[in-house]
């Protein structure tokens, strides 16, 4: 019976919904550690081919640095601040990965070399992952702010404290559906 | 002056126009998961396409692993990552929960393919194989026009790949429990059906026996434990048993007593489609 009135109330729909927005979470976060775990290996095989390019590095090196700052935790979805603060490190190490890409492209020996390579189509996994598990997450906070928004959810939503997530902004949704390319 | 003005005024309009069309294109849809090797270019011939076919189906039914091959004209606008996971989710190749699956994707006028690894098998086949499939194996072959060859032999090498992985045995796999959820209103009216022709032709007590039987056996070989089919079997045993008299039932004599015919249905062998496996965007690109 009150399983009945909860469920019409939608609270059970918010629970659910708001675990899938933190597993979603939870592999965006993955594969964002995934791409900077790949930093000091890339950073090393590229310098061993183009040493004086040391202004790339510490971009790279500082963006990671970064992103190591911030932790990110489930409950600090809810918050839009520490949201824009974490997309905007991400953001700044996707750049300076490129540039890095970028770099490489005028190392023709770098780029024969078979672990930077390998590097590459491991940094090109990773970053289509990224876009993938961001995509999905977009997706569930979609669901869960349309129930949370919704009449009469809303008003269980309010009581239970549950509010409106913040996405990955328009901004980025533009850059992401451009191919996340490091080819050369 | 004016007219470098309206000159400028029309290309700014035509740009817009381009552009607008370009956000409003539509995507390329994702044909249906009708077989395991679907060609949308007419590459490949026939028996191409049947060789292939019967070279993935036999390495599904040994490990289980299910391989799809797409060759699609273009995935315009989108690129073909964003392209093959549309695909992917909705096609659900591979096995629920083992995510065994993969798809070797070829968009033919952009010179473009695309390997997606299942989340199962992003150990077996890392980012860096699959990249080295398609550049050194791939790209070749396609660059000589043969692309039968190319994906025959990218599709030998992944293959050998997943052969290495110790996966779940295709049949237990097969058979989740949602499975035979599915077939047990089939086995429940089929099993009524047949206790009755039983019953008719060999008297109340033995045609319950070989219902019973003949229950256990189709849902051992359907790939229940002995167990459960003797379970089920002792069930359907009681049933036939208890079920109502004896009328009509003289109707049924003259019927051959196989009472096989809802066993057909799987046995088959005609092509079901994904099984639910899942992907997170991992594999590779390449061009040629």
């Amino acid at each position: 019976m009150s399983m009945l009135t909860l469920s019409g109330c939608g609270y059970n729909e918010f629970q659910s919904l708001d675990e899938e927005a933190k597993a979603s979470w939870a592999e965006v976060l993955n594969q964002y550690q995934r791409r900077a775990d790949l930093v000091p290996n890339l950073v090393e095989t590229v310098k061993g081919y183009a040493a004086h390019e040391e202004e790339v590095f510490t971009e790279v090196t500082k963006a990671r640095a970064s992103i190591g700052g911030i932790q990110m935790t489930p409950e600090m979805l809810n918050d839009p601040a520490a949201m824009a603060k974490f997309q905007e490190a991400q953001g700044q190490m996707t750049s300076a990965l490129s540039r890095l890409m970028l770099v490489a492209e005028n190392y023709p020996n770098l780029k024969a070399d078979q672990g930077f390579r390998d590097l590459q189509a491991q940094l090109e996994g990773t970053e289509n992952r990224v876009t993938v598990a961001r995509n999905r997450y977009i997706a569930t906070v979609k669901d869960y702010n349309i129930a949370v928004r919704s009449f009469p959810k809303n008003l269980t939503a309010m009581i239970f404290g549950y509010d409106v997530k913040p996405s990955f902004t328009v901004e980025d949704e533009k850059a992401i559906s451009t191919p996340p390319k490091v080819e050369f | 002056m004016k007219l470098f003005v309206k000159l400028n005024l029309v290309l700014l309009f035509s740009a817009l126009l381009f552009t607008s069309q370009l956000t409003w294109a539509a995507l390329v849809e994702v044909p249906s998961f009708s077989a395991r090797v679907v060609d949308l270019t007419q590459t490949l011939t026939a028996s191409e396409q049947a060789a292939l076919e019967d070279k993935l189906k036999a390495f599904e039914a040994t490990k289980g692993s299910q391989i799809a091959v797409l060759l699609v004209p273009t995935t315009q606008p989108e690129a073909i990552e964003q392209y093959a996971i549309r695909v992917v989710d909705e096609w659900k190749v591979g096995r629920k929960d083992v995510d065994d699956g993969l798809l070797v994707l070829i968009a033919k006028n952009d010179r473009k393919m695309r390997i997606e690894v299942g989340y199962g098998l992003e150990g077996a086949i890392p980012d860096v194989y699959a990249k080295r499939i398609i550049t050194e194996t791939m790209t070749p072959y396609f660059k000589r026009g043969d692309f039968a060859g190319g994906i025959d032999a990218a599709v030998n090498q992944l293959i050998g790949l997943i052969e290495g992985e110790p996966l779940p045995s295709p049949k237990k796999a097969n058979l989740s429990s949602s499975h035979l959820e599915g077939l047990l209103p089939l086995l429940l009216f089929g099993g009524m059906i047949s206790g009755m022709m039983l019953r008719g032709v060999f008297g109340t007590f033995m045609g319950s026996v070989l219902n019973g039987g003949l229950i256990g056996t189709i849902v051992f070989f359907i790939g229940l434990s002995l167990l459960g089919a003797g379970v089920l079997g002792l069930i359907a045993f009681i049933f036939t048993l208890m079920m109502g008299g004896g009328r009509g039932v003289n109707g049924y004599s003259g019927y051959p007593t196989r009472g096989g015919g809802y066993s057909g249905g799987f046995s088959g062998g005609g092509f079901g489609g994904g099984l639910g496996g899942g992907f997170g965007g991992g594999g590779a690109s390449g061009s040629w």
